[in-house]
């Protein structure tokens, strides 16, 4: 696997403070949405916990203006672009103040004026759209670039494949962020992938003529830099790349899932956690002492808190949200 | 309206769709028009002939043989700010992007509590009569009739897919624009100067006192011909086309039948399922007190079409089983 050697040494100090907040307000949004949900919300949610690196690395390195879809285990890519957790949590307790108020809960949070073009309910759907956003930005000449958030169970969907196809005979301007994550529902990637191919996905991008790199989803750093360049090649109009990030999905496929892994795959991820391994080279570049990390987290505790209290204390939507936005007009 | 225009002259129903994709075009330089066989082929049915040439290839986009990755790709175009067509050349090929055109651009308005919607048009050729089998010959407005955030249009001449085109390019929702591959060489009046027509409102074909029926698209023709046998032995057949399904205009099509008391409706889609049913549900609830006789409908019969004239007209509505249907409740 191809990796991107001790590049934090290229993070300017600033950046690699930004990386680790985005992380740890993912990773406390999501562990404390997975205690609440069964307690005071309804429907489901999928989280992001343990692919915290992937969107915060890929995020990082785009602007306000540049377009992402995400997906069915959507919360982290919001927040990593941005998406304010206040209404964020308020979507996920069914309020008016929620990002589709209130009305399409955790499979279809999105802030639009973030340019997100919509978390999704249907796996892979998004990928179409974001080359549909580049294909935009080409015919707009507005040097904005696309990122279609998936993962290796949406890989193999015919979508992504005619999404991939199009990218790159267009050269557009977008980048195939996968999520590697070892898990599609139930089903193990490799009952579903040859292992010479899964071992190493950029063949799948190779075969449309893609960039393509393979890379440590969980190192944050490394995918921020393949980010960087990927961004770097999109807006020269050097095309599309293929990101294909191996990470591992810490929790079942939803809240509540029931236990079908091996505790040993578990722990042995667990040993590769994104979060932990990042503070350990924070303190060893000396980016951050001891001291700053607890500081970081207080913080961050802070603000999932206040967004939970915003949720909760948010009005419910009246019964006439539900007719409304079907039509523009009608 | 039609009247009060001078400059008429004769076109064909497929230089009627050009010329309004052309129009709009040419005002607006974030529209294009995405298919395969679209660019310097001409279109399948040669609806853009010429329209390679003038705007040339990221406006007049030859695409892949990939419905769903097409629409989702112009989903995505549409929600970053340009507006596209998207050419599905036989309707029967629908069913391929199903996902983007029902659970995607349908209810992105909604997901986004109103914020943005999807001026998408779906341009697509249904129906039979042109021997081309069971894969090549179907009808699936009605599937499109059933899902909210969708507009459904489905134009009978020349005249009327002009200026409904130009409207549902300028609409800012979702419109799936339902040509007929056997009308494309039928001529009928265009004014030379542009109009457009609007959504909702029902076209009275030929008025009538003796009974109503209710058709769209190629039925339209079929109906015109037994009104005028019809009307040599002084039966007075009304002929009211809706022209767009969703909206649909009620309350002209009440008032015709609250006028004549008999109704029949004809389409070319078989008849289980069909908005014959839907339609007949509305006359039965609001004109149930003006009825002489049971609503009437008639579709294709609920078989695959087959390719041979003599089996096509077996199971197609055919002037016979129109007149024959009419006849019954006289």
């Amino acid at each position: 696997m191809e990796t991107y050697k001790d590049p934090i040494s290229n993070l300017d100090q600033n950046t690699a403070h930004q990386l680790y907040d985005t992380m740890l307000k993912i990773r406390f949004f999501e562990t404390r949405e997975s205690e609440i949900l069964p307690v005071e919300q309804e429907g489901f949610a999928h989280t992001y916990l343990g692919e915290e690196a992937i969107a915060t690395g890929v995020c990082a390195a785009l602007n306000k203006e540049d377009f992402i879809t995400s997906t069915h285990r959507g919360h982290g890519h919001v927040i990593a672009k941005g998406g304010d957790m206040r209404r964020m949590m308020a979507e996920l307790y069914g309020k008016v103040t929620g990002y589709c108020k209130g009305k399409s809960g955790s499979l279809h949070i999105a802030d639009f004026d973030l340019g997100i073009l919509g978390a999704n309910g249907i796996v892979g759907a998004g990928v179409p759209m974001a080359v549909g956003a580049a294909y935009s930005s080409v015919l707009r000449k507005t040097n904005q670039v696309s990122v279609a958030f998936f993962g290796d169970g949406a890989l193999n969907q015919g979508c992504v494949h005619e999404a991939m196809v199009m990218a790159s005979v267009w050269e557009l301007p977008v980048i195939f962020a996968v999520e590697v994550n070892h898990w599609q529902c139930g089903v193990r990637a490799e009952w579903v992938y040859r292992p010479e191919v899964y071992i190493d996905l950029k063949v799948r991008g190779q075969g449309y003529g893609i960039h393509s790199v393979t890379l440590d989803g969980n190192d944050v750093v490394a995918v921020y830099q393949a980010a960087k360049e990927a961004v770097e090649r999109a807006r020269a109009g050097g095309g599309p790349t293929a990101l294909f990030c191996y990470t591992y999905r810490m929790d079942g496929h939803f809240v509540g899932d029931i236990d079908y892994r091996p505790a040993e795959e578990l722990d042995e991820w667990k040993k590769k956690d994104p979060i932990d391994n990042f503070e350990r080279r924070l303190l060893a570049a000396k980016y951050m002492t001891a001291s700053d990390i607890e500081e970081f987290k207080n913080e961050v505790h802070g603000l999932v808190e206040e967004a939970i209290d915003f949720g909760r204390k948010s009005p419910v939507p009246g019964p006439e949200v539900a007719l409304e936005d079907v039509y523009v007009n009608l | 309206m039609f009247q009060e225009i001078n400059n008429m002259r004769k076109i064909e129903y497929r230089v009627a769709v050009r010329e309004a994709m052309t129009e709009e075009m040419r005002k607006d330089p974030t529209l294009y028009l995405m298919a395969y066989d679209i660019g310097p082929y001409g279109g399948e049915f040669r609806t853009s002939t010429g329209m390679y040439e003038e705007f040339g290839p990221r406006r007049v986009q030859d695409a892949p043989i990939c419905e769903q990755g097409e629409v989702g790709v112009a989903i995505g175009a549409a929600i970053t700010g340009c507006k596209a067509i998207v050419e599905i050349p036989f309707m029967d090929f629908i069913p391929m992007c199903m996902d983007q055109i029902c659970n995607q651009a349908a209810k992105f308005l909604y997901t986004f509590g109103g914020k943005q919607g999807v001026p998408i048009v779906i341009r697509t050729a249904m129906g039979g009569y042109i021997r081309a089998g069971e894969q090549h010959s179907q009808c699936f407005e009605n599937w499109f009739v059933h899902v909210p955030g969708l507009k459904v249009v489905v134009p009978s001449t020349p005249y009327d897919v002009k200026g409904l085109l130009k409207t549902a390019i300028n609409d800012p929702d979702p419109v799936v624009f339902v040509e007929h591959k056997y009308m494309y060489p039928m001529k009928g009046e265009v004014p030379e100067e542009e109009y457009t027509l609007p959504f909702g409102v029902a076209d009275i074909k030929k008025s009538g006192s003796d009974i109503t029926v209710i058709a769209t698209s190629y039925m339209v023709h079929l109906c015109l011909s037994v009104a005028a046998k019809l009307e040599k032995e002084g039966i007075s057949v009304e002929v009211i086309d809706p022209r767009t399904l969703v909206p649909l205009d009620e309350e002209k099509i009440l008032e015709s039948v609250k006028k004549t008391g008999k109704v029949v409706i004809v389409h070319e889609a078989v008849e289980r399922g069909g908005w014959g049913g839907e339609m007949s549900a509305i006359i039965a609830d609001k004109a149930f007190a003006y009825l002489d006789a049971p609503v009437k409908r008639l579709g294709a019969r609920n078989t695959p079409i087959p390719f041979p004239k003599v089996l096509e007209e077996t199971i197609l509505p055919t002037q016979a089983r129109i007149e024959e249907m009419i006849r019954s409740i006289l």
